[in-house]
């Protein structure tokens, strides 16, 4: 017999520990059909029990305006899990209750796990734990989820005992209760009239309360409302081919046709319509910030009642707020948010290095086994420049990604996180970004040198879906360490005497270019009105080791199992374009930049020179450009082959760097417009991969492909011509 | 005189953006609608919660408030819907009984 049971919470109210707790390693992450919500399931068996656990995304209400809220409604009504374990932070109880609340009203059989018991008592606060539980009829188990287990296994036996008894109930596991909150004798009577109707027109009533449903008409719930027109079509349709046919004959359908007349809706409508101008006329205000209110009312006068204690004032200072009056000072908070970035990313891009040449090592060392191994040829080929360097190169930022999300879990878990998007915030919403948007900025290359990768993944933590979109879209613009190369082998072939001023300037370039494109798409192809701030400072914690490390891991097993196996198939393609057609035996092929003109690679690239002229580029640039697509480390080395020296490694870019020098066609304003060029254009394809997931459509990894493109070569262009018109 | 000495003092009326530092208040009234106004209450900003500042972003927006013992962050233009009574009402109306005393 498999139970299910799901997780509902407030964010930041331990869901995931318990969770964690509760599944211990049984558990796999996934994402909510068609939508980048994680979803995260799990299984622990007790006696003869088998619970399927289900985390539901972290939630302050059940409204339907956030797609985590909609996500975790939708589980609820449409799966009906047979109990919801709500977790409730016992320091904030009142707060948290108004989600418990909205469970109970949807008609879901609740059991409270009354989490953080600890902080509760650390703050002055006592719970009368009995009265909580009979005053909501629901079980209350206290627990404290980061301590270990306690509470835990108090939980599941209690879980394990509603599950027994809703079964020896004949096997339906019915609503455990059904409280009606009072909103006042206007809604209430309201909610009486559009009862009726949904009952009337059987509206979903088989999937919510009629009650539930009636409250969110109420409440203007674009959801409901939608399928409730929707309904109303579907139920006049099929009235009325009927109807049609013989109106006379069909006693059934001439009853029902009566109830069709106004629709579902209307009739729905009406009531609310009256309703609000009733309460607009008479207290200027409206039914939803009624119901809001009486809800928080209602907790109110429920926690009055000697449920909760406090023996402190409730808004006395607690640690957390003394840390706060530093790390969030005018002058020392963004002092030492510089300095926490900055330690982030020395530590990962380090201290990476060393796993990451061990990486590298290990496929070094595999493809030159192979050359051993396999005798010269296209598999060879293939295999050693097609799939080793694909693959390998992929799984080179593995160990760059674990760094980043081990430090940004720790970031995110201790609640400093929230401190960074609330100081920055009014930076970033100039460009209708979000506080949150400068992790991931950072992260891709803010200060040069970091990844797109794990910046475009960390854009999770942002919550307001356009602010979001618009960050995943422009963090590919910032100096990723893979740009670097190039930018170093230009500066110091044409700009050594200025090193550290270009870079400073090849940095700024990349962020005022990322905040424009950001504002640009803000207010045309994501236009619309920033999503409200309102976010919880949540108090510091310390991080648990256990979540630090699930976390990392999840995001690194994702980036290799997804991005991996496209990878190999574009890597292919790449070798292919670059290595097909073979120049014929009569053409002298020793050098390999005969070879490699001779390739469709190479075709395209002298096909377009006449366009790419414009940005001083000629064939060679264009094939090395071309290689960039797949990782940009590859510019240089494609530009070494394509500039026919015998070897291509990007560690003797001092011949390259020579060889560039002297050629007569690639002067300083060339070099300008090619870094111009690469900072901008197409990310490169692991990035494109992980972009269109992250959105949640290839639609918007094309797009970053052709647009970035244009974008770059539009500015290339202005750049080239100006500079040549002027002399340079 | 009496009556005009409390009008000027009923200063203690404001939205949420004008309220100083470490201010106390509660909220009277919440005149958002839509998203942004669902989004206010179901984090407990309703009428008759107390509220305080808690500080504010170096920038001075977005602004901290500590409402039923946590903390909740706002940007100011959301905050220009929430209408509070600041506790210092309380203290006129002690310095007025001074006053008539006086």
């Amino acid at each position: 017999m498999q139970t299910t049971i799901a997780l509902a919470g407030n964010p930041n109210a331990g869901k995931t520990t318990l969770f964690n707790a509760l599944t211990g390693a049984h558990q796999h992450v996934g994402n909510y059909p068609g939508v980048t919500v994680e979803k995260k399931c799990g299984a622990f068996t007790f006696n003869d029990k088998t619970f399927n656990v289900v985390d539901l995304p972290g939630t302050y209400s059940l409204t339907a305006y956030s797609l985590e809220e909609v996500v975790a409604r939708d589980f609820l009504a449409i799966e009906k899990p047979d109990i919801v374990v709500n977790i409730v932070d016992a320091s904030n109880l009142e707060r948290n209750l108004y989600l418990s609340l909205q469970l109970m009203e949807m008609g879901l059989p609740v059991c409270i796990a009354l989490n953080m018991m600890d902080v509760a008592q650390k703050r002055g606060i006592t719970i009368d734990i009995e009265k909580l539980s009979n005053l909501l009829g629901v079980p209350v188990i206290p627990t404290i989820a980061r301590n270990g287990r306690k509470g835990a296994a108090e939980l599941v036996e209690a879980l394990y005992k509603m599950v027994d008894r809703n079964h020896k109930n004949g096997d339906v596991v019915s609503p455990i209760i059904n409280i009606n909150i009072s909103y006042g004798i206007d809604i209430d009577s309201a909610l009486l009239d559009i009862e009726k109707i949904i009952c009337d027109y059987s509206f979903m009533t088989d999937k919510y309360p009629t009650r539930w449903i009636a409250l969110k008409f109420m409440e203007n719930d674009e959801q409901i409302i939608q399928l409730a027109q929707k309904h109303g079509e579907l139920f006049e349709r099929v009235l009325c081919d009927k109807c049609l046919r013989d109106p006379d004959s069909c006693p059934a359908c001439q009853q029902i046709s009566r109830k069709c007349d106004t629709q579902l809706m209307q009739k729905v409508a009406q009531i609310v319509t009256r309703l609000t101008q009733h309460l607009q006329q008479t207290a200027s205000t409206y039914p939803e910030a009624v119901i809001a209110d009486q809800r928080y009312g209602y907790i109110r006068s429920l926690l009055r009642q000697g449920v909760i204690t406090h023996h402190y004032d409730q808004n006395r200072l607690e640690t957390s707020d003394k840390i706060d009056k530093i790390l969030t000072h005018r002058l020392f908070g963004p002092l030492f948010m510089g300095a926490i970035l900055y330690a982030m990313y020395y530590f990962t891009f380090n201290y990476s290095e060393l796993p990451v040449s061990w990486v590298e090592g290990f496929f070094g060392l595999l493809a030159s086994v192979i050359d051993n191994f396999l005798s010269d040829g296209m598999l060879k080929s293939l295999i050693v420049s097609g799939i080793i360097d694909g693959v390998g190169g992929v799984l080179g930022f593995v160990p760059l990604i674990m760094f980043m999300f081990f430090f940004i879990a720790i970031l995110e878990d201790s609640g400093y996180l929230a401190r960074v998007a609330f100081m920055l915030d009014r930076v970033f919403r100039i460009f209708g970004l979000h506080g949150s948007s400068v992790m991931p900025f950072i992260i891709s290359g803010g200060i040069a040198g970091g990844c797109a990768v794990p910046g475009i993944m960390a854009t999770r933590t942002l919550k307001s879906p356009k602010e979001r979109l618009a960050t995943l879209l422009t963090v590919p613009f910032m100096n990723c360490g893979a740009k670097l190369p190039i930018f170093l082998l230009l500066i110091a072939a044409f700009f050594q005497e200025h090193r550290a001023l270009l870079m400073f300037l090849i940095t700024i370039t990349a962020w005022i270019g990322a905040l424009l494109a950001a504002k640009l798409f803000r207010s045309t192809i994501i236009k619309g009105e920033s999503t409200p701030f309102v976010m919880e400072l949540p108090p510091y914690r310390l991080p648990t080791i256990k979540s630090v490390i699930i976390h990392t891991w999840e995001r690194t097993w994702q980036y290799i199992k997804k991005a991996g196996t496209v990878i190999l198939g574009i890597s292919v393609i790449l070798w292919a374009m670059m290595t097909f057609p073979a120049p014929p035996a009569n053409v002298d092929n020793s050098a390999p930049e005969t070879a490699l003109k001779y390739s469709i690679a190479g075709r395209i690239g002298s096909s377009i020179e006449g366009i790419t002229q414009l940005a001083g580029f000629d064939w060679r640039i264009n094939i090395a450009l071309l290689g960039g697509f797949a990782a940009k480390e590859v510019i240089v080395s494609t530009l070494g082959t394509a500039y026919s020296l015998s070897d291509a490694d990007p560690k003797e870019v001092d011949t390259l760097e020579q060889r560039l020098k002297s050629e007569s066609n690639f002067g300083p304003l060339t070099a300008l417009s090619l870094i111009l060029f690469t900072m901008f254009y197409a990310p490169c394809f692991v990035s494109v991969v992980c972009l269109s997931r992250e959105s949640g459509s290839w639609k918007w990894g094309l797009f970053s492909v052709f647009f970035n493109t244009g974008f770059a070569f539009t500015l290339s262009v202005i750049l080239y011509q100006t500079g040549s018109l002027m002399g340079f | 005189m009496n009556h005009q000495m409390r009008l000027r003092h009923r200063g203690g009326k404001m939205a949420l953006r004008q309220m100083k530092d470490k201010e106390r208040g509660v909220i009277i009234a919440v005149n958002a609608t839509g998203e942004m106004g669902r989004r206010i209450r179901d984090m407990g900003l309703v009428p008759g919660a107390e509220i305080s500042i808690q500080g504010r972003a170096p920038l001075y927006d977005p602004v901290a408030v500590r409402i039923m013992g946590f903390t909740l962050t706002l940007r100011n233009n959301e905050a220009d819907y929430i209408m509070v009574e600041t506790e210092s009402d309380k203290t006129l109306q002690e310095s007025e009984k001074e006053y008539a005393a006086a």
